[in-house]
């Protein structure tokens, strides 16, 4: 089985997010580009199972849609371990557009098992996985916290409301995952970094697929009132103010 | 034309979350003139359905079909797009939660339909039609418009306030057929706590970080969180030593929530804490570092030690309780 595992390309998560030409897009300046922490997630927990000869997982690659400035991710994902890596050369322009891209990617070379991440950490979606999914006419399964292979067939834990629940799905099929999935990211050895030079990444152009959204401006969130403070001898005066102030308990 | 709506219920009641997503229904169909549908997959009793009406809807569609006990994106999906086609639905409406993650974009696909998810506010305008959306894990937020003819929103929890109406709704029974064939996800087995109050869904949450120093204070903060009726939560540092279990996690990569107040003991406030709970109406910080970020994201604070102000926070609970 073939495991492809789709990573977006976000800001560093302690990024101070500005933005330029009249707030309609994001200013670059200074930022340090990062594996989205989901999809490092998800291919940490994939490079685990091909680590596994019984788990019957033969390769993991990656795929990204994104210009070429996203390589350094790209490499990043290599020197982890992905045995090589895809890259659909356009601007992601909306999830749409993106979900159409990995689908055909997918059609044209077979992958059993996608994963996705629950939400890309700059323009939280949560939809590409999804879409994907039925792109392809395949079932997804959501809110994924564990997957295993045992004999050939895949397992996955998902969290329900107030619980899991254990479901099989047959191959081909899209996890999107969240939290639980792996324990921590794995971390690029030198070795990996070395290798990940010489490993092939994939050049593809993309299908023309018209985008059904598009982002007009930002905006930063209003800023919040300052800070009441109350005595911490006093924690009642607390109470009282989030009862008949705020009305909330 | 119709405004179509789509309300999960839990062991057959609906919550909160679900008369939210009716009233921002009922809210985008007076503004394009038009009516709201609501549809409910699964057991609910005709009392129950009815409560929808209370928040504008003016039919409900109940389907009830044993084969939608589990949820089945695939099958989800084709029922509704199925009702949106014969309502002919121009707006769907599904909250920002897991089953709304899980069904709202196959919906797009199926539908054609473009998708702002996280939604806050009602459209900011109807041509072209724009939708105000989280971005950047709350740190912005984006006026996106949506260009393809049918439009689904999935809607951010809490962001939206019940509104009650005085209409009768009609309640419609639909027999679907489910080729029980093209179920693709077989559940296995269930590991599920009755009664516990849900962290996604919770109005009030009190959350503890590693300023705690130990799972053996926790008693105090439980004992809060129960008189308040919250649920409780934790910072990643606290989850990842096993002080607290891991679907306590909030933040940028455990849960996103948004409720109504978060009260925040021994938190420093990290950007990726903050990213899962800044859309929290009130925030409450309980720290010894006055300069702790987590005070410029909160509305009340108090500068002090945990360990002493939680037992007093108790107290006055109890007495406001009496
Ligand atoms: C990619 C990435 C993703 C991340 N995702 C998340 C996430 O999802 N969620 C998350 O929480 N973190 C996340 N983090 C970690 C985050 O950066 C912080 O390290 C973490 O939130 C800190 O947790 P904390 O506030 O509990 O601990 P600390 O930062 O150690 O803060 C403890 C606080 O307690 C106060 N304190 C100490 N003693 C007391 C006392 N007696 N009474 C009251 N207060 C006291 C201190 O003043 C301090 O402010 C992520 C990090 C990365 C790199
Ligand atoms: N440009 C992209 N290239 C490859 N995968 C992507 C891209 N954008 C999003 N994804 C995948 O889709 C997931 C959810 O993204 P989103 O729907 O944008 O929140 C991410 O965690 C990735 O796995």
């Amino acid at each position: 089985m073939k495991i492809l595992v789709c990573i977006s390309n976000v800001p560093d998560t302690t990024t101070k997010i500005k933005f330029a030409e009249g707030n309609t897009s994001i200013d670059t300046t200074g930022i340090q580009w990062v594996i989205n922490p989901w999809d490092e997630l998800s291919l940490t927990r994939a490079l685990e199972l091909k680590d596994d000869a019984a788990s019957g997982i033969k390769s993991v690659t990656v795929v990204h849609v994104g210009p070429a400035s996203s390589e350094p991710t790209i490499r990043k994902a290599l020197a982890i371990g992905a045995d090589d890596a895809i890259r659909v050369n356009a601007e992601s322009s909306d999830a749409w557009f993106v979900a159409a891209q990995i689908a055909e990617v997918v059609k044209n070379e077979q992958f059993d098992i996608i994963m996705c991440g629950i939400e890309s950490s700059d323009y939280n979606g949560s939809v590409v996985g999804g879409m994907v999914s039925e792109f392809l006419g395949v079932p997804s399964v959501s809110a994924v916290s564990g997957i295993n292979i045992e004999n050939g067939q895949p397992v996955l834990t998902r969290e329900i409301d107030g619980g899991k629940e254990v479901v099989t799905v047959s191959a081909p099929f899209v996890a999107i995952v969240q939290k639980g999935i792996a324990k921590e990211p794995r971390i690029a050895a030198m070795r990996g970094i070395m290798m990940a030079r010489s490993k092939p990444v994939k050049l593809i152009e993309p299908l023309a697929v018209e985008p059904l959204t598009r982002i007009v401006v930002f905006e930063k969130p209003a800023p919040r009132a300052a800070c009441k403070y109350v005595d911490a001898d006093n924690p009642a005066q607390l109470i009282d103010l989030l009862q008949n102030e705020a009305k909330v308990i | 034309m119709s405004v179509l709506v789509y309300t999960e219920n839990w062991d057959g009641k609906f919550k909160k979350l679900s008369f939210e997503l009716v009233s921002y229904a009922t809210g985008v169909a007076k503004m394009l003139n038009t009516t709201v549908t609501a549809v409910s997959i699964g057991k609910v009793n005709e009392t129950e359905l009815k409560k929808l009406g209370n928040y504008g809807a003016n039919k409900i569609i109940n389907v009830n079909n044993d084969k939608l006990i589990t949820l089945d994106n695939q099958a989800y999906t084709s029922v509704i797009a199925e009702i949106s086609h014969k309502e002919n639905a121009t707006i769907i409406l599904i909250a920002n939660n897991n089953t709304g993650k899980a069904i709202a974009p196959r919906l797009s696909v199926r539908l054609k339909a473009g998708v702002g998810s996280g939604v806050s506010k009602l459209p900011l305008n109807l041509n072209p039609f724009t939708v105000y959306k989280r971005t950047y894990s709350g740190n912005a937020f984006a006026h996106v418009v949506i260009k393809s003819d049918v439009k689904i929103i999935t809607l951010a929890q809490n962001s939206f306030d019940l509104i009650e109406t005085s209409d009768n709704a009609i309640i419609e029974n639909l027999n679907v057929s489910i080729d029980g064939s093209l179920l693709k996800t077989v559940v296995k087995d269930v590991q599920k706590q009755s009664g516990k109050i849900v962290l996604t869904d919770a109005d009030i949450v009190v959350s503890g970080g590693r300023g705690m120093k130990s799972p053996d204070n926790w008693p105090s903060l439980v004992e809060l969180a129960a008189l308040l009726g919250a649920a409780t939560a934790c910072s990643r540092p606290v989850s990842d030593e096993g002080w607290r279990p891991h679907e306590e996690h909030t933040g940028q990569t455990g849960k996103i929530i948004a409720p109504n107040l978060y009260i925040a003991v021994g938190i420093s406030g990290a950007t990726q804490h903050l990213a899962g709970i800044s859309s929290s109406k009130y925030i409450v910080a309980i720290n010894t570092d006055k300069d702790a970020p987590i005070f410029s994201a909160a509305q009340y604070g108090i500068v002090g030690d945990a360990m002493k102000v939680l037992p007093k926070l108790v107290d006055a609970v109890k007495e406001i309780k009496k």
